[in-house]
């Protein structure tokens, strides 16, 4: 089990790497797509398997398809108007060493650290839903009210003043 | 436990970096949203390997708020960036860099 998340997780940073670095948009989302799916299995391997199966719903099958949808909507120039990374290769310098500089910190505290040791347990749904709506309830109905206004909020800036 | 617990960290720590990266360096909006996407997966995926760690389900409860959250700021962004397309015509980061009056 150990070397299917292994495996996952490296499939999943390199198909990050690949969104990053990719000229056309579509091919970064597609490669966005396989990443979630790479961290699904990572979740599933781990003993996540609800946050596994949520990430494969929500996040790759209702977000990455609402990137899509708007993608398909906007009909993006990409190669005319130079916003590839071949033209901006000065660009990524700072980028890559500040975020090397702050790698290097959080990898200098994860190794450095004494995490105990813990029995392997699977983490069922019934636990996780038991959690969500007993202890976290308030939490749960914060975010209905965020979806809530994140709806609104998206509806009203999206729409096209006739005036 | 299967995975030590600063492997998984490190791995989530990476994917966060990479989406740090991809904010800063990419001047398309629409990659720049993504790569927000890139960074809240990742610090979901700490979250979970905390929680596997200690075998509590807290862990992957955080991670339902966090992919709620990404949900309505991805809804909000793309509608946001459909005015700029209307109003530029254009996806570049750059060319959204003056205010009116």
């Amino acid at each position: 089990m150990a070397a299917v998340f292994y495996i996952s997780s490296a499939l999943a940073i390199l198909a990050t790497l690949m969104v990053i670095t990719r000229s056309q948009i579509v091919h970064a989302l597609l490669y966005m797509v396989l990443s979630l799916f790479s961290i699904a299995v990572a979740f599933f391997s781990i003993g996540a398997a609800f946050a596994a199966a949520l990430e494969i719903i929500v996040y790759a099958g209702a977000i990455m398809v609402l990137f899509v949808f708007a993608i398909m909507t906007i009909n993006p120039q990409g190669e005319k108007t130079g916003i590839g990374i071949a033209t901006r290769l000065r660009a990524w310098g700072l980028p890559v060493v500040m975020s090397l500089i702050i790698f290097g910190e959080v990898l200098y505290v994860f190794v450095h650290a004494t995490f105990g040791e813990a029995q392997p347990k699977f983490v069922t749904a019934k636990e996780v839903g038991i959690t969500l709506f007993g202890q976290y309830a308030v939490a749960v109905e914060l975010a209905s009210i965020l979806l809530l206004s994140g709806l609104v909020g998206a509806y009203h800036i999206g729409r096209r003043k006739k005036s | 436990m299967i995975v030590p617990l600063d492997h998984m960290l490190i791995v989530a720590a990476v994917i966060f970096c990479i989406g740090l990266t991809g904010v800063l360096a990419r001047r398309n909006i629409l990659l720049t949203l993504m790569s927000i996407e890139i960074m809240l997966n990742a610090s979901g995926f700490a979250f979970i390997a905390a929680g596997t760690k200690w075998g509590h389900p807290d862990g992957q409860a955080m991670f339902i708020f966090i992919l709620t959250m990404a949900a309505a700021e991805v809804a909000v962004g793309l509608a946001l960036i459909f005015q700029i397309v209307h109003r530029f015509k254009t996806l570049d980061a750059d060319a959204v860099s003056s205010m009116r009056g």
